[in-house]
């Protein structure tokens, strides 16, 4: 099993979501974020003194999948979330060790 | 079938009020009953406006909570609670009687705790008091926006009893004083203030001078190098609706000045809203010059700007002049908050430059723009008021803040200023549930 921990642009959440639901995968965490990479800050001015935002927002998304759905997955993303502009975001992958559905006590991939 | 037996019975009646031989009503026989309605309606006018000018505490208060961080929205917001509701107290206690008791020029000595109101005898001194109040507490919560996010809770609390009851009050008397039982040294030398550009705002914006300058910029303002670091306000939306609850509050605030149910007032209402208006397009106009991009704030600063410029003269002058004053106001402020700033003074709502500067410009501009033509004396009438409101309320205020400083102490702990005053002080938190993001600034 693994977790795919991507950062995207907020505005391209829904598009990976229909993405991902397209190739069945059927649940995911969101969460919302603040981070930079190459893509800097910008400048603004509140009340005559400027300010440099450097951190912004991001959504991350994480989903867990056997290990044979990794590489769907990891395409849809892409293709979903690329812009081609600069901030985009990356896409992580982690080995996950163990997988619990709470209401059942399912563990490992039947958990998923 | 009712109402027409009912019309039948008043025509009778009218008409058997004829047969028993009355005399024909004349505006001198009916004076008494005339004059009671007009009374009544002085009543009726000057507590609508009264309440009006209360609702203005709601708009100081959404106006300095949006322009302030997060996790010291309740502080703020008791702050504005309780200068009103100190102030209420400190002010029928002991100010009332200072402001428009018996007086010889420089204070007033009657009128404490209502003495002049017997049970069952004329109300016209409560009501004249209510309006009066609503005045006094407005003078009073333009300190808490200067200061906020640093202040310590009790020594707010401190400040609000002695400004209502004592500070502004006493200038109050020398401007004021003869519109009840006393009568002050300015008035007496012709010093016109209809409203209380002066006597309210330039008091008040004075006072938060010196608030701040005793109190020092707050954590993060002033950077390493010396530049002035910008700590947005986490609720723009919520000052917008300040400033709109302000500018109809405001139409109670001026017209309302009259006291007496009278035309005069349809003047005062153009004359306020043209001001306003003018002074936040000015305002909207400088920032994008200034700054490259019509700024929210600053434009929000410039509609309060005209209103207070306006509030001197807003009796008199032509709906032009209150163009004029109110464009020139919104101009000042903008740059007046880049020299605040400048002088490394933190007021994070702009209180000194909306109400201490444009106050000040509004009182003069009535010298400028006056009715019965430019004359140096009235101007120099003017300029020893708005004098006098600088070196009472900025000179006191000083001596206040220093005093309370090396008491009680006046500002909060470095760490408790970080965490947030809402925890600090309150042991609460304005949002529990709601996550507010925060921009982090180099």
């Amino acid at each position: 099993m693994k977790t795919i921990l991507a950062i995207v642009k907020p505005f391209k959440l829904e598009d990976v979501k229909e993405e991902l639901t397209k190739i069945g995968i059927e649940g995911m965490t969101v969460s919302e974020v603040m981070g930079f990479g190459r893509q800097k800050g910008h400048k603004e001015v509140y009340r005559g003194a400027e300010y440099v935002v450097d951190f912004l927002p991001k959504i991350k998304v994480e989903i867990v999948v056997d290990d044979d759905r990794v590489e769907p997955v990891l395409e849809a993303i892409q293709a979903a979330a690329k812009t081609g502009k600069i901030g985009d975001g990356k896409i992580f992958v982690l080995p996950v060790l163990e997988a619990i559905r709470i209401r059942t006590g399912e563990k490992g991939p039947q958990a998923l | 079938m009712i109402r027409l037996i009912f019309l039948f019975l008043v025509v009778l009646a009218s008409a058997a009020k004829v047969w028993a031989g009355d005399e024909p009503l004349t505006l001198e026989s009916n004076k008494a009953a005339i004059d009671l309605v007009q009374s009544h309606a002085d009543y009726v006018w000057t507590l609508v406006a009264a309440a009006l000018v209360f609702f203005m505490q709601a708009g100081f208060a959404m106006v300095e909570i949006g322009f302030t961080r997060a996790k010291n929205a309740m502080n703020i917001l008791m702050k504005n609670l309780m200068d009103f509701s100190v102030g209420t107290v400190a002010y029928w206690a002991i100010g009332f009687g200072l402001m428009f008791g018996v007086s010889s020029g420089w204070i007033g000595t009657s009128g404490f705790f209502f003495s002049d109101y017997k049970p069952g005898g004329d109300p016209w001194v409560l009501a004249f008091w209510m309006f009066q109040v609503v005045f006094a507490a407005t003078a009073a919560t333009i300190v808490s926006g200067a200061m906020a996010e640093r202040t310590k809770f009790k020594s707010y609390l401190a400040y609000s009893f002695i400004v209502s009851a004592f500070i502004y009050p006493v200038f109050g008397s020398w401007a004021w004083g003869g519109l009840l039982n006393g009568g002050g040294w300015l008035e007496g030398l012709g010093f016109i203030d209809f409203a209380g550009s002066t006597v309210v705002h330039s008091i008040g914006g004075w006072l938060a001078l010196a608030g701040a300058v005793v109190l020092g910029p707050r954590l993060g303002k002033i950077g390493a190098d010396g530049t002035v670091k910008a700590i947005p306000g986490h609720n723009i939306p919520m000052a917008g609706l300040g400033v709109f609850i302000l500018w109809l509050g405001w139409f109670g605030f001026n017209p309302g000045s009259t006291t007496a149910a009278t035309k005069d007032i349809a003047l005062i209402f153009v004359n306020t809203n043209m001001a306003a208006a003018a002074g936040a397009i000015m305002a909207m106009f400088t920032a994008w010059v200034i700054f490259g991009k019509p700024d929210v704030s600053m434009s929000l600063n410039g509609a309060l700007a005209g209103l207070v410029a306006i509030t001197a003269g807003c009796n008199d002058v032509l709906p032009l002049s209150a163009v004029i004053i109110g464009a020139v106001a919104g101009v000042l402020v903008v740059l007046s908050v880049v020299l605040v700033d400048r002088i490394k003074v933190d007021d994070p709502v702009g209180a000194v430059s909306v109400h201490g500067v444009c106050g000040a410009w509004g009182t003069l501009a009535v010298g400028l723009f006056y009715a019965k033509g430019f004359s140096l004396k009235v101007l120099g009438v003017q300029a020893l008021g708005v004098g006098a409101a600088f070196v009472w309320a900025f000179g006191l205020g000083l001596i206040m803040f220093i005093i309370l400083s090396k008491t009680i102490g006046l500002r909060v702990s470095p760490e408790e200023e970080t965490q947030g005053l809402d925890v600090g002080e309150h042991g609460g938190s304005a949002y529990p549930d709601f996550m507010v993001s925060a921009y982090m600034q180099k």
